[in-house]
């Protein structure tokens, strides 16, 4: 009889660990909650480092996707039981899913920059984060950002709502910082004349082709950097945005104002992860993220038997990172379900 | 701006105001500053809502001003605050109402510092224990008087005789708020609507009729510091804090600045005088200053008590312009008179700030 | 004027928009390289002159960019342009060439500055 695998949450993370496991001879149910897959990528239009279509990504997901996996979208979990190493996920609708294992791939949700008062996000016009951009360029394309605004000036926050424990979160997000230097180089191609500021406290380009993007965006797209985290914003008569912040290289206050404001949100953990993850006992850490046995060996098994881990429900992670980790957990999966082993 | 964002900030900081019976006590300072205002709260809150204030003439100074002096330890600070509580339990006062901002933070910072060190309450019973045979119940609500005053707003509106309006006009007259720093700056769960965008005063100016206006520099500080003003040499401090704040609310010509501690009136009405002095500036039109009122002085007017009675002429920057426009009535003869008629004496007129009455 | 024994101080901010940033672009125009600084400090941690006055070759050009140029003719002076800042920058920034510039656009500019 062949064994069958139940993935909670379709996103990259559950998309690529659902193919992977299908690929590998074992029956997959995917449950997401939303009426579609694709998780955050979906909001996303051109990715970095590359600055590839967020689409071609989700094309290749999605060919995973093939009959032998039961999907159930719109499906809300209302309960999860387990009996003699069967796991039984009950929906809200009252059908009941039984499998051998089960893979929580819930991701995480972007911080509610509204938090950050003293920023105006959901107050003053001209504030937005990074999200909301990325929607514009998905639904804008070659549309200007500023229709009718004659200087064009725009600052891009660093760290909303990351390193920040007066949010509650001491941890970095990791891709913000990349994130905001591909906004300011995307904004200066539609507006060759902005002016574009970040305002970091480190720039964290951790990753490969991340540290050559900065170069990039000094070099050729003329993006400035202002080190110093923002203390406040308001709102200028004519709608612009006072920002200040302390130029720390130059041990000076500083105020200017900007046309538009973009808050780089970080990433937090979902409410619906802790519901999930106490439903099964499972360990979180001061992060509040997941926490898998063991974070160098172990990296996407639980200390509950035949329960596993994939994507982001375990910190921010790029999108290649949550590939390699789903294929990662499909592999454990796949050893436990024929060597029973965790 | 979008409303309905500060709409929802404003209903995240919401915080518990006592109805009545209210145990009062004063500021150090503002009986000199505005002499008429602490009187104006007790006019109002006794007379026209008919609430029971008491005071208790035994009551000291919270030692604010020496704590954020450095001059007084906050071991003694805690044990005077203590006594000010085992004079309101003596009473058999449960609400505790301050009128001074520095105070309300004060003793907000004191019954933090307990809630997390308890050992630091114990200390606290056991000096005041040892110095004076007292022994205190914690308040169950503390608030600021305009916290109370904010509660009232809208049976001060209905009473009211005057709307913040230009009786010309029409238009509602234009307010920028200082919240001062002690209210909710460190607390800000303790200050209604929180400290990024407190509602207090903009509750009170909305309820009246008025327009609040929002300006770059609003969260800034007046400049009293404390250290900064008490001494003379540093006063250029304390003053170009104010002056940044005239600078940047200039533009949107704000008809009156409304303010709730203590120092801040002070300063941001004697320095528009400072500053026209050393250097000819002022910040109303023709040559006038921005009126600037305390929220009970405010809350006289609206309820139409004679702006002499309020003690708006010892106000640096002349209210005539503010009063005329929302038509208020006041006897321009009687400004500088005493209750008895006798004259009290009028001070020289400044060289820049238009004075009234306005000399021939 | 009165004076009460103190006075107005002016404020340390730096007001981005009042700034006159044609200096800058003057000399960005000319050497685009100094656009790559990532702000390191090599630079001034070996520079000659800043082991001996309170001049910093980094600072400078990070105010430059600010459009804060007060005292900028006074504090180039004392820049010996012996080039170490430009063998030690990581990123490969003409610093001496900087360093000419900002001569060459004071005195071009410096009647409307
Ligand atoms: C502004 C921003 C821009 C980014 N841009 C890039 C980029 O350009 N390149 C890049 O590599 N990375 C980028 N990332 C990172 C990228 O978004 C993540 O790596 C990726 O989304 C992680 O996928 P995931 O499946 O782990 O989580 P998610 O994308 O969060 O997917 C989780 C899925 O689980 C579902 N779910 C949650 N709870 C339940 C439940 N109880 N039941 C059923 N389903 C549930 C959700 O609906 C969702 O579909 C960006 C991140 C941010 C914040
Ligand atoms: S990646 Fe950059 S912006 Fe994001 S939290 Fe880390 S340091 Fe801040
Ligand atoms: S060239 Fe000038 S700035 Fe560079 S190291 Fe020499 S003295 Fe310093
Ligand atoms: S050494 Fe180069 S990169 Fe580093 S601060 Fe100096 S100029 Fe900038």
């Amino acid at each position: 009889m062949s064994k069958t695998a139940i993935i909670i949450g379709g996103g990259v993370a559950g998309m690529e660990t659902a193919g992977q496991l299908n690929r590998l001879g074992i029956e997959v149910v995917l449950i997401e909650k939303q009426a579609s897959l694709g998780g955050h990528l979906k909001n996303w239009d051109r990715l970095f480092p590359d600055r590839r279509e967020s689409q071609e990504v989700f094309d290749y997901l999605e060919k995973g996707m093939n009959d032998g996996i039961s999907l159930y979208l719109n499906a809300t979990i209302s309960d999860i039981r387990e009996a003699g190493g069967k796991f039984t996920v009950i929906l809200e609708d009252g059908r009941e899913l039984s499998s051998d294992a089960l893979v929580l791939a819930t991701g995480y949700d972007l911080f509610d920059a509204r938090k950050k008062e003293e920023y105006g996000f959901g107050i003053y016009d001209n504030v937005i984060t990074s999200a909301e951009l990325e929607e514009f360029f998905r639904n804008n394309k070659q549309k200007n950002l500023f229709e009718g605004v004659q200087s064009k000036r725009v600052g891009i926050v660093h760290c909303v709502g990351s390193r920040d424990e007066k949010v509650g979160n001491l941890y970095c997000s990791k891709l913000c910082c990349v994130t905001g230097v591909k906004q300011a180089i995307e904004i200066r191609e539609l507006m060759p004349d902005a002016e574009i500021f970040c305002f970091y406290m480190d720039l964290r380009m951790f990753d490969r082709h991340f540290e050559e993007m900065y170069y990039e965006a000094q070099e050729k797209w003329g993006i400035r950097f202002i080190r110093g985290r923002l203390s406040e914003a308001a709102e200028n008569p004519d709608h612009t945005i006072l920002v200040k912040v302390e130029d720390t290289l130059t041990g000076l206050p500083l105020k200017m104002k900007v046309d538009l404001l973009i808050l780089l949100v970080g990433f937090v953990p979902s409410p619906e992860t802790k519901r999930l993850a106490g439903m099964l006992g499972l360990k979180e850490g001061d992060d509040r993220f997941l926490c898998p046995s063991d974070e160098h060996l172990l990296p996407n098994s639980t200390d509950h038997p035949g329960v596993f881990l994939a994507g982001t429900l375990k910190g921010p992670a790029s999108i290649a990172a949550t590939i390699v980790d789903a294929r990662a957990a499909a592999l454990q999966v796949a050893e436990y379900l024929v060597n029973g082993e965790r | 701006m979008k409303i309905e964002g500060k709409k929802q900030i404003w209903n995240d900081y919401q915080k518990e105001i006592a109805e009545d019976h209210f145990f009062y006590v004063r500021s150090c300072i503002r009986q000199n500053f505005f002499p008429g205002s602490e009187k104006s709260f007790l006019r109002i809150m006794k007379e026209e809502l008919k609430k029971d204030v008491y005071e208790n003439p035994s009551h000291t100074t919270c030692s604010g001003i020496g704590y954020h002096t450095d001059i007084v330890p906050f071991e003694t600070s805690m044990t005077m605050v203590a006594r000010q509580f085992a004079l309101m339990t003596e009473a058999g006062y449960e609400n505790f109402t301050t009128s001074c901002i520095t105070s309300f933070g004060l003793y907000s910072e004191v019954l933090n510092t307990w809630e997390h060190e308890p050992e630091m309450e114990e200390k606290a019973r056991e000096f005041l224990y040892k110095a004076t045979g007292r022994e205190f119940k914690k308040p169950k609500n503390v608030s600021h008087a305009s916290d109370v005053i904010y509660r009232f707003r809208k049976e001060i509106a209905e009473k009211g005789k005057y709307r913040l309006v230009n009786k010309l006009t029409g238009e509602p007259i234009r307010v920028v708020e200082h919240i001062g720093c002690h209210y909710s700056k460190m607390f800000p769960s303790k200050g209604v609507g929180g400290a990024e965008y407190p509602y207090v005063l903009i509750g009170m100016i909305e309820d009246w009729g008025g327009e609040v206006i929002d300006y770059p520099e609003r969260r800034h500080c007046c400049g009293f510091g404390f250290r900064q003003y008490l001494v003379q040499a540093n006063r250029g401090f304390s003053v170009s804090c104010s002056k940044k704040k005239f600078d940047s609310m200039e533009p949107y010509q704000p008809e009156m600045i409304l303010t709730n501690c203590p120092g801040c009136p002070m300063f941001l009405d004697r320095w528009q005088y400072a500053i026209s002095e050393m250097e000819g500036k002022t910040y109303g039109p023709d040559g006038t200053g921005i009126p600037v009122l305390t929220y009970e002085e405010l809350a006289g007017l609206v309820l139409g008590h004679d702006p002499w009675d309020l003690g708006l002429q010892v106000h640096q920057v002349p209210v005539e312009p503010l009063l005329d426009k929302i038509g208020i009535s006041y006897d321009p003869e009687k400004k500088f008179k005493a209750a008895d008629g006798s004259d009290i004496g009028r001070p020289e007129a400044p060289v820049y700030l238009k004075f009234y009455p306005e000399q021939a | 004027m009165k004076s009460f024994g103190y006075t107005i101080t002016k404020d340390r901010q730096i007001d981005y928009d009042a700034n006159d940033r044609r200096l800058i672009e003057y000399v960005e125009g000319i050497e685009p390289s100094i656009r790559i600084c990532m702000e390191c400090g090599s630079c001034s941690a070996t520079c000659t002159a800043g082991h001996f006055t309170d001049f910093s070759i980094r600072r400078l050009h990070t105010l430059l960019q600010r459009g804060e140029t007060l005292h900028l003719r006074k504090e180039i002076e004392k820049c010996m342009l012996c080039g170490k800042c430009q063998l030690v920058c990581p990123r490969g920034v003409n610093l001496r060439n900087l360093i000419l510039i900002i001569h060459q656009a004071l005195d071009k500019l410096h009647h409307d500055l």
